[in-house]
């Protein structure tokens, strides 16, 4: 008994040792972003403020990317939605609706999700001015969902995959068609799947940077554009560029700090095992 | 299943078949097609070059060369040390502990942040100045009277810099593994366990000769989900070198070399091979799936 004590207090240390290790960048913007500027010195950065919690920086930094948070959203939010949707759907018709060379189809979709853009990317620009949709945030919308549809396809067909075909013959016998089953059987059993892929799509199209940098003019960067170009200019103040960088963050952490659990289920129940 | 809708099955799947078609498939053979041209200037010149842009990268860029010793330091450090504290973590977590649920979800959230957004904090945190202006993790270190931890990081000279870009993305990453892991723990019937421990085996001995080897599939789920991201890293190094050269990989030469230098029959080459890396790793894994999945 007093060998178990001992083993599980060893353990606690070490399981707090290393949250303090994954929490310190978050501390540190936190941190930062509440001092004033005449107390942001190297000698002093770890020390709790002096005078009070500033606020302001977080204006300030909320000022200086209020734009492209705007633009993030407005780009995040249809694509998650539609990305997720498309992938129910061919989730649905490769798992269940299987033809003569569907799992080479779907095989050569699946590789889409593992190649560098940067193999892609010059004919994507040349395509995108072609369609008139370069610069602006609708194109990155596109190129978003069109990217996604690999991944968004892999969790639904997975999780699809772990239905039983009896539900669906049963349905059958009742007289539903093939849009009639995914709309009355499979699209309710569905939710699990749509709470991964939304947060996943969610995450990603909001942290990406490659497409954004590339494809959006000035006026319609995202915010890790925007949060990149004021990291590397010289001016910035550190304690404006920490509380701008958490408010950067701040939407997917909110997503994971809320939603996080069900993310964390899918995984673990292996939604991006291929 | 049902053989008379599966036209119309097809025809709902065919916009996403064709947008694939057009946007990966089309879209290499189109970026290779780039590669064997003197494509330079932004006006498109397809005049035939062969392999010329491939054989200069390899033979006359020093970059390039760099670039490559970079990327490979990068992903040996980042996989290994991703499987290594995945796995650790998984193992503590496995532990039933009381409070399992906020530490688990302590491990993953640094995964919702951007590359960009940790990239600058880290950036900081390993920020290498001495001296007078000693700060971040090294002044932590310094005054916990732990000098010898004191680093000059990703601004080592090279060929060592670019291994202490793994940091950051390990404690981005790591916890992910472990979620990987440990969904692959728990898969694992409690039986299996019971019945080693009647057998009077340690519980050191059951992660090694039972849980161990039952997560080898787990493994190389990770293994391609990580190698195929570090071999395409790219935020993260733009946000933490800001274009230094000696962190330079090869995402960040492609971007500068067609949109700053617009040499893109280069950049197009540049695209390419870091695709035929992905490739060698991922193909390989994809096919043996179909395989396996045809047999069922």
């Amino acid at each position: 008994m007093k060998h178990r004590f001992w083993t599980k207090g060893i353990l606690y240390l070490i399981l707090i040792a290393l949250a303090v290790f994954y929490l310190l960048p978050i501390y540190l913007m936190l941190l930062t972003g509440v001092k004033p500027f005449n107390e942001v010195d190297l000698k002093t950065m770890w020390a709790l403020p002096l005078n009070g919690l500033h606020i302001e920086n977080f204006i300030a930094g909320y000022k200086q990317l209020a734009p492209n948070l705007k633009n993030s959203f407005i780009m995040v939010i249809p694509e998650a939605i539609l990305s997720s949707l498309l992938g129910s759907l061919n989730g649905y018709l490769l798992s269940k609706w299987k033809f003569k060379g569907a799992n080479l189809v779907f095989t050569l979709i699946l590789f889409g999700m593992f190649i560098p853009y940067q193999s892609i990317l010059i004919p994507l620009v040349k395509f995108m001015q072609f369609l008139n949709l370069y610069g602006d945030i609708p194109g990155l919308i596109l190129v978003h969902i069109i990217y996604g549809i690999p991944i968004t396809t892999l969790i639904f067909r997975n999780y699809y995959a772990t239905i039983g075909t009896e539900v669906l013959e049963a349905g059958r016998i009742d007289g539903a068609s093939l849009m009639g089953l995914y709309r009355y059987i499979m699209f309710p059993l569905s939710a699990p799947s749509f709470a991964v892929v939304i947060i996943w799509q969610f995450t990603q199209a909001w942290n990406e940077f490659l497409f954004a940098v590339i494809l959006t003019n000035q006026s319609h960067w995202p915010v890790t554009v925007a949060l990149n170009n004021l990291a590397g200019s010289q001016l910035v103040q550190w304690n404006v560029l920490m509380a701008a960088t958490l408010l950067a963050a701040l939407p997917t952490l909110l997503v994971y700090i809320f939603l996080g659990r069900f993310f964390m289920r899918g995984l673990m129940a292996g939604a991006l095992k291929g | 299943m049902f053989e008379d809708e599966t036209v119309l099955a097809i025809g709902l799947l065919l916009p996403s078949i064709l947008a694939v078609a057009v946007f990966v498939y089309g879209f290499i053979g189109w970026s290779i097609r780039v590669s064997l041209s003197k494509w330079k200037g932004l006006n498109p010149d397809y005049t035939w070059a062969g392999l010329q842009q491939y054989i200069n990268l390899f033979n006359h860029d020093q970059r390039f060369i760099i670039d490559v010793r970079n990327t490979a330091m990068f992903t040996v450090g980042f996989i290994i040390g991703c499987l290594v504290l995945g796995l650790g973590l998984a193992i503590l977590l496995d532990q039933r502990l009381k409070g399992e649920a906020l530490f688990r979800a302590i491990y993953i959230f640094p995964m919702s942040i951007s590359f960009i957004a940790s990239g600058v904090v880290w950036g900081w945190l390993m920020n290498p100045a001495t001296g007078d202006r000693i700060t971040g993790l090294n002044l932590i270190f310094k005054s916990l009277g732990l000098d010898f931890l004191i680093s000059t990081w990703h601004a080592t000279p090279q060929p060592w810099g670019m291994a202490f870009t793994v940091i950051p993305a390990v404690w981005q990453l790591s916890g992910f593994t472990m979620a990987l892991y440990l969904g692959g723990i728990r898969s694992i019937s409690d039986d299996l366990r019971e019945a080693a421990r009647v057998d009077g085996a340690s519980e050191f001995e059951i992660y090694r000769y039972i849980i161990l080897p039952l997560l080898q599939p787990v493994t190389l789920s990770a293994v391609i989900i990580l190698g195929h991201m570090s071999l395409k890293i790219f935020d993260l190094i733009v946000a933490l070198g800001n274009k230094d050269i000696r962190l330079d990989v090869p995402g960040i030469y492609m971007w500068v070399t067609t949109f700053d230098g617009t040499n893109y029959a280069q950049g197009a080459a540049i695209g390419v091979l870091m695709l035929i890396s992905v490739a060698i790793l991922v193909v390989p894994y994809l096919v043996q799936n179909m395989r396996s999945e045809n047999e069922l």
